[in-house]
């Protein structure tokens, strides 16, 4: 099918035109669309994080009050730390501080929902120093769950054992716990 | 190695290695964010701030070493031209947004380039790692390697349920972006790769062009990278990456096989019709030029093409950008003189091979 401006190219775009109730349909290349101003081409492409501000305001629509009045202030959320507000991160979709996490945590569950496909928990690497304490958590928590297994298929020789780690990994996990600097 | 050497070169050391399905993959990347706990981000933090912590990568870690990363070298993005800046972007050394959005940007830079650590850019910190071939197991053991190294000295923003702290939400959890470059000719040639996209992208993966968001598959070159960093653990990420992709590799490899069979004469013609074009044009765009480069390289790979070597496509790649080919002028060029100088350097390059 032929452009219907330049008569040249093929028409690749269709527009649905609705004036007054009538209707026509015009067919074009996307040259000549761009120069009559029917497609409204962003400069740097459509990226991903265009996409994912998109999803951020999500919640703008309920926002839009029935009776026509616009409420732009909704109590917005602001970080203690930063001061970056909520409808602030919104806007750029990047947290100003590592404290923002806690201080939006009541509205990111959704967010984190959407682009993680549904995960909300970290599953992977627990620094050594930051962490120290998770990595004696998940250590004990591994341990426990051979112990139960152990007690249940009644080797009991190795379940002592197990035992024993637990009770030393308890112990040894308070101690330093006191003079910590971290 | 000094900053000269990062820009003159078009090859990096680590490219010329032999690795697992070269021939397909041509590189496997680990990239971890990572942040200081009680710094706001680069969005956010001044410009003191961050001079700070430019300083402080700069006190503690210029010239050192790192197991098989050596000599790390600081490079301070402010005091480049231009020019260097857009090669060390093509070189996949420092991304645009480094150069685009940060005054206080740095970057740490291995000998062997295989190790690039940038500094201020979204995050704080931004951890590279590149292995030549299908390597993502390797990559992200020395990543890792390199993070502990790290965590020795910096305090990092990490919460126990949602992981590393990032500045975008995208990345939060394991901070890891894994991706992997492959050079897709038959599987592009056949149309098959755009029926596989939409499947890809379905297992949380994400198919791109060989300079990241948004750019198109120049020369049938793609990068598969994991879009999820929440909620799966690192190995598993990768685990999942790398078995698309080696289903890639299998569709990929049996595509060359049907194309051969059915239409070699074809196939011989255009791949030495584009070996024609890079020997002797005297003009030459970048689309083309990536265009007749993919289709020579699987005739290295086919073996219809002998005595040249495969690395040629990455080194032809890189040497073939304008901010290299403005490097190697020494000026700005203009479009049309690019094109000019680009057809110089590839007849030149080839003519080495001989």
């Amino acid at each position: 099918m032929e452009c219907q401006e330049c008569n040249e190219r093929t028409a690749t775009l269709h527009f649905k035109r609705i004036v007054n109730g009538e209707e026509t349909i015009v067919k074009m290349c996307e040259e000549c669309a761009k120069k009559k101003g029917f497609v409204p081409y962003p400069e740097d492409g459509y990226s991903l994080h265009d996409l994912l501000t998109g999803l951020f305001n999500f919640d703008n629509l309920k926002m839009a009050n029935p009776s026509g009045n616009q409420i732009n202030q909704v109590k917005d959320l602001q970080c203690s730390s930063c001061g970056m507000t909520f409808s602030e991160f919104k806007k750029v979709g990047k947290f100003g501080c590592a404290q923002c996490y806690e201080s939006f945590a009541s509205r990111l569950e959704p967010i984190f929902r959407r682009v993680h496909a549904g995960n909300t928990k970290h599953f992977g690497k627990i620094p050594k120093r930051a962490g120290s304490d998770l990595h004696v958590k998940r250590q004990l928590k591994s341990y426990k769950e051979e112990l139960q297994h152990l007690i249940e298929t009644e080797a009991f020789e190795e379940a002592a054992k197990v035992r024993d780690k637990i009770k030393a990994l308890e112990k040894g996990h308070r101690e330093p716990e006191a003079g910590e600097d971290i | 190695m000094t900053l000269e050497h990062f820009i003159n070169e078009a090859i990096s050391p680590w490219m010329l290695e032999d690795g697992p399905d070269k021939d397909i993959v041509m590189s496997s990347r680990i990239r971890l964010a990572r942040n200081f706990a009680n710094v706001p981000y680069p969005i956010l933090a001044g410009q003191e701030k961050l001079e700070e912590i430019r300083e402080f990568f700069e006190n503690e870690y210029a010239h050192q070493s790192f197991h098989t990363f050596e000599n790390l070298e600081f490079v301070n993005v402010r005091e480049l031209t231009p020019v260097e800046k857009s090669v060390l972007v093509e070189k996949h050394l420092i991304s645009p947004h480094l150069v685009r959005h940060t005054e206080e940007g740095a970057v740490l830079i291995s000998e062997n380039e295989q190790l690039s650590m940038m500094i201020n850019e979204e995050d704080h910190i931004r951890i590279q790692v590149y292995f030549p071939g299908l390597q993502l197991k390797k990559a992200l053991e020395h990543a890792f390697n390199l993070d502990d190294w790290l965590e020795e000295k910096v305090n990092y923003a990490f919460d126990e349920t949602k992981g590393y702290l990032t500045s975008c939400p995208t990345n939060v959890g394991t901070g890891m972006r894994a991706s992997v470059m492959m050079h897709l000719p038959a599987l592009a040639m056949s149309n098959q790769i755009n029926r596989m996209i939409p499947a890809i992208s379905q297992l949380g993966l994400v198919v791109r062009g060989i300079y990241g968001e948004g750019s198109e598959a120049l020369g049938n070159i793609f990068q598969i990278s994991n879009q999820i960093t929440l909620g799966k653990s690192e190995t598993d990420i990768i685990e999942d990456l790398e078995s698309i992709v080696n289903q890639l590799i299998e569709h990929e490899r049996t595509a060359r096989m049907h194309i051969l069979e059915r239409s070699e004469m074809r196939l011989q013609d255009r791949i030495f019709r584009s070996y024609g074009v890079l020997q002797y044009s005297r003009i030459i765009d970048s689309k083309e030029a990536a265009r007749c480069i993919s289709d020579v390289r699987l005739g290295i790979d086919l073996g219809i093409i002998e005595n040249t070597s495969g690395n040629i496509l990455n080194e032809l790649m890189v040497l073939t950008q304008p901010g290299f080919l403005q490097q190697y002028a020494n000026r700005t060029l203009k479009a049309g003189e690019r094109d000019t100088l680009r057809a110089t350097l590839i007849r030149e390059r080839l003519e080495l091979e001989k």
